[in-house]
């Protein structure tokens, strides 16, 4: 056990736990944020995924102590920015969801990828999806999505 | 008023976009205990004697001694126990649950327990049939002296739903005696029946509601009523709300898959043509029999593919095996059974130097013939049209001969394929008996049925069914997740019956109600009318199986590597009939998810057993497609209004699925030059066939 502080969407939080947690666990759990999924537990689906210094990182494999004095963005904290919005409306407009599972996941890595680059090539978006698993779309209209918030958000990345 | 096909927003999108939706596993509740599975660790043999570590207060342990009703998961054919009374059949049959406060430690007891067996030799061979079904079109498989014979065996291995989402229930008590489960679930009210025989009260004492569904494909369909029943004795003896989700690993390799197949054919050929054939099909069952034959049969109906053969001689076993159980996945056996058929009149039309895409084309069925069991194809069958559309927009042709060049490496493939629409036989008239209700309050209307939306998009596309129905603007129409207590049984959410049949029933409802409109408050309830020409013989497999067809082709392109063998897909054509799109977007998705399952069906999708032990046990083993992996899909659509649909609407979800294997196998036969006969398309197999194989 112990203290730890971090970022976690934009706020300070402090808690005292076993550190060897996984942060998947601690965010659903202790903090609530249920739009962070459990999809395999081993960091193949990208269900859990997250901002770790704007930086996609699978939660189920991060150890707590990963975290310290860093800055934590779940699917609930991007929810409040712009950037949200806009790929929000893409993914709407191409039919990007259908079970949902995989969405806020698949956000995630959106909008990591067009942090680090803002006009991928489709390769290039594929690759950036690749960590995420869907079983319903088959991606073709994921892949429309990003290029949809590619097209609408220009100058936000 | 715009056309119906004309694409929405999906309802639902800002609840699963912002990780606001409630899938099971989100919701808590005071004092919910948590429970664990304990599993047999032996394929078959009896359990002798079980040692539980000494549990704490507040600790429990449920097994078969604590079921009040019947020990059987009632399904379609009832063999499940819903816990084991001693006697093992396969590998994680589970024996009873551990439930407690702390999952850590509940854990821990879990892996404490002592059982010991007395083993038995487990039964791996399809030598049981436990179902066997036959039957005859024309004069069945008649050869006279002199008659060329060509004869083909298909295998094709499990594959498994991978619903991202897990399995997952919560089950609880409500004013001291009615037990309600919430759940990831396609079909409500199958779980409801269960609960009522496994707990035996009535009717009014149990609840199922469904929580927000994160992927089915079929995973969800009857294996979901096992954990349910489970959960609800647990629940009735410790009166505490208490949680059930399983980890990855436990959902692969204690869930049911998709049925392995062994498929012989034997065409009868007179004048270059198929006179007749003879379809030879084994599922291995698995353990319990469950929905197995009704698998079975949708493969045999399926069995002369999109073509039509005057005469047939079709035969098909289900066998039981010391094994995981096999269920319901999206194509429901006709996966199977199309890629066997594809296949085959590919390898036929080469064995006696006829091209193949000439001879399929002369086989094609045509509106008026009669179908594998003797029923009518009533409706216009587009095939043609279909193909020509398919093979412009793919260059087919061009392709077909240019990959054709030795050393290529490259391919293309076309299937063609139908999908019968709804419950096989006379499932919806004599078994489900569809019930719908809409109820008008004011201003809005609601519609109370037991569809399930597991991300197809029902509560999107009926909302604005209704809407459309009713000119009324889609924000009055109202469709919550069903909950037993409030909805009519419309059946299970399963056999791409929801919009063509549930969805037929609710617009004959808002039919009347936009009649009656001026009223204030009223609910219109309606049941399913079979169309009055729709009969079906179970026991001879005679008559029309189902009351409409969906029908598709699939062009598929692909390159394999010469050194490492591995298939790189670059592009997919296809063209469907679904009757009417009820919102083209969706159908495109659809579309999408169901050709991707096909095609990594026909050629990524490993899983096998040994000994009873599936070998591939989480997403690092068991590979499904990545975005890397999936090349741009292309689809377009054919209206062929079918008058019972509502708008002319079809099934959808499963058909985009069953041409994706022999697609993709085709066009690999095509890149390497040699004659494929199982999936997956591996590269370890394209390295066997390269050495030993034919073209």
């Amino acid at each position: 056990m112990a203290k730890i502080n971090f970022k976690l969407n934009e706020e300070f939080v402090e808690i005292d736990t076993d550190l060897n947690r996984r942060l998947l666990d601690v965010l659903r759990d202790d903090f609530s944020l249920t739009g962070v999924k459990e999809g395999c537990g081993e960091g193949e689906c990208g269900a859990c995924a997250v901002l770790l210094d704007h930086r996609i990182i699978n939660s189920c494999s991060t150890p707590l102590a990963n975290v310290i004095g860093k800055e934590v963005m779940t699917i609930e904290g991007f929810s409040k920015t712009k950037r949200y919005e806009t790929i929000k409306e893409a993914f709407a407009e191409a039919g990007g969801v259908q079970c949902g599972f995989c969405t806020p996941g698949m956000i995630i890595a959106t909008e990591s990828l067009l942090n680090k680059n803002p006009h991928p090539t489709d390769f290039e978006i594929k690759i950036g999806l690749s960590g995420n698993l869907c079983r319903c779309t088959g991606y073709n209209l994921i892949v429309e999505a990003v290029k949809e918030a590619i097209k609408r958000g220009e100058g936000l990345w | 008023m715009k056309d119906i096909s004309q694409s929405i927003n999906k309802v639902d999108n800002d609840e699963k976009i912002s990780g606001k939706a409630k899938y099971v596993a989100d919701i808590k509740m005071e004092g919910m205990l948590h429970a664990l599975t304990l599993r047999a660790t032996i394929a078959k043999g009896e359990i002798v004697e079980i040692i539980y570590p000494k549990l704490p207060e507040g600790y429990f342990v449920v097994d078969y001694k604590d079921i009040p009703g019947k020990n059987i998961v009632k399904v379609i054919f009832d063999d499940m126990p819903i816990f084991t009374t001693g006697k093992i059949t396969y590998l994680h049959e589970p024996i009873a649950l551990l439930i407690g406060p702390d999952k850590f430690l509940v854990n821990e007891l879990l892996k404490q327990v002592k059982v010991t067996y007395k083993e038995e030799k487990p039964l791996f061979d399809w030598v049981d049939s436990v179902i066997h079904y036959e039957f005859k079109k024309g004069e069945g498989f008649k050869p006279k002296k002199g008659d060329i014979i060509i004869e083909k065996s298909y295998e094709t291995s499990y594959q498994e739903q991978l619903y991202i989402e897990t399995q997952g229930m919560i089950g609880y008590m409500e004013d001291n005696e009615k037990i309600t489960l919430v759940g990831s679930i396609q079909c409500p009210y199958y779980v409801k029946n269960a609960l009522v025989q496994a707990l035996d009260v009535e009717d009014k004492l149990v609840r199922v509601i469904q929580a927000t569904v994160g992927g089915a494909f079929g995973g969800k369909e009857e294996f979901p009523s096992l954990i349910a029943c489970q959960l609800a004795v647990a629940v009735k003896k410790i009166k505490k709300p208490i949680r059930l989700i399983y980890e990855r690993e436990e959902d692969i390799l204690s869930t049911t898959k998709r049925h392995p197949s062994k498929t012989t054919l034997k065409a009868l050929m007179r004048n270059d043509k198929i006179i007749s054939l003879a379809v030879k099909v084994g599922l291995d069952g698995g353990a319990n029999i469950g929905l197995s034959g009704v698998v079975l049969s949708r493969a045999l109906i399926a069995s002369s593919g999109a073509y039509t053969i005057d005469n047939l001689d079709v035969q098909g076993d289900v066998f039981r095996t010391n094994t995981v159980p096999n269920g319901a996945f999206r194509g429901f056996g006709a996966p199977q059974m199309m890629f066997a058929i594809e296949m085959f009149v590919d390898h036929v039309a080469k064995k006696i130097g006829k091209d193949p895409f000439k001879f399929r084309v002369e086989h094609l069925a045509k509106q008026g013939d009669y179908t594998s069991t003797m029923g009518l194809y009533r409706d216009p069958i587009l095939l043609e049209d279909m193909i020509n559309k398919a093979m412009e927009v793919s260059d087919y042709k061009t392709k077909r001969k240019l990959f054709d060049q030795k050393d290529s490496y490259k391919g293309i493939g076309m299937s063609i394929f139908f999908h019968g629409c709804g419950f096989t036989g006379s499932g919806e008239k004599n078994h489900i008996k569809a019930k719908v209700k809409l109820k008008k309050q004011g201003d809005s209307v609601e519609i109370l049925i037991a569809a399930v939306d597991m991300g197809q998009g029902v509560k999107t596309s009926f909302r604005k069914l209704v809407a459309h129905i009713l000119d009324i603007e889609i924000e009055r129409v109202i469709f919550n997740n069903p909950d037993t207590d409030y909805v009519s049984d419309s059946g299970p959410t399963v056999a791409s019956r929801t919009m063509m049949i549930v969805g037929g029933i609710v617009a004959r409802c808002a039919k009347e109600m936009k009649e009656r409109f001026s009223e204030e408050n009223f609910i219109v309830e309606k049941v399913y009318e079979q169309p009055s020409y729709i009969e079906f013989d179970e026991a001879t497999f005679t008559g029309d199986a189902y009351p409409a067809y969906s029908w598709g082709v699939n062009v598929v392109e692909v390159e394999v590597d010469p050194v490492t063998y591995q298939v790189k897909l670059h592009k997919t054509w296809s063209v469907y009939d679904v009757g009417k799109a009820i919102d083209e977007r969706m159908v495109y998705g659809q579309a999408d998810g169901g050709l991707a399952q096909g095609l990594a069906y026909g050629y990524l999708e490993v899983m096998n057993h040994k000994d009873g032990k599936i070998m591939q046990k989480n997403m690092t083993d068991y590979i499904i497609p990545t975005a890397m992996d999936m090349p741009p899909m292309e689809t377009y659509l054919f209206d062929n209004p079918y008058a019972y649909g509502p708008y002319g609407a079809k099934g959808v979800g499963e058909l985009s699925l069953v041409g994706g294997a022999p697609a993709v196998a085709k066009a690999i036969e095509q890149a390497i030059k040699r004659q494929v006969y199982k999936i997956p398309v591996t590269p370890e197999y394209i390295m066997e066939l390269v050495n030993n194989g034919k073209d």
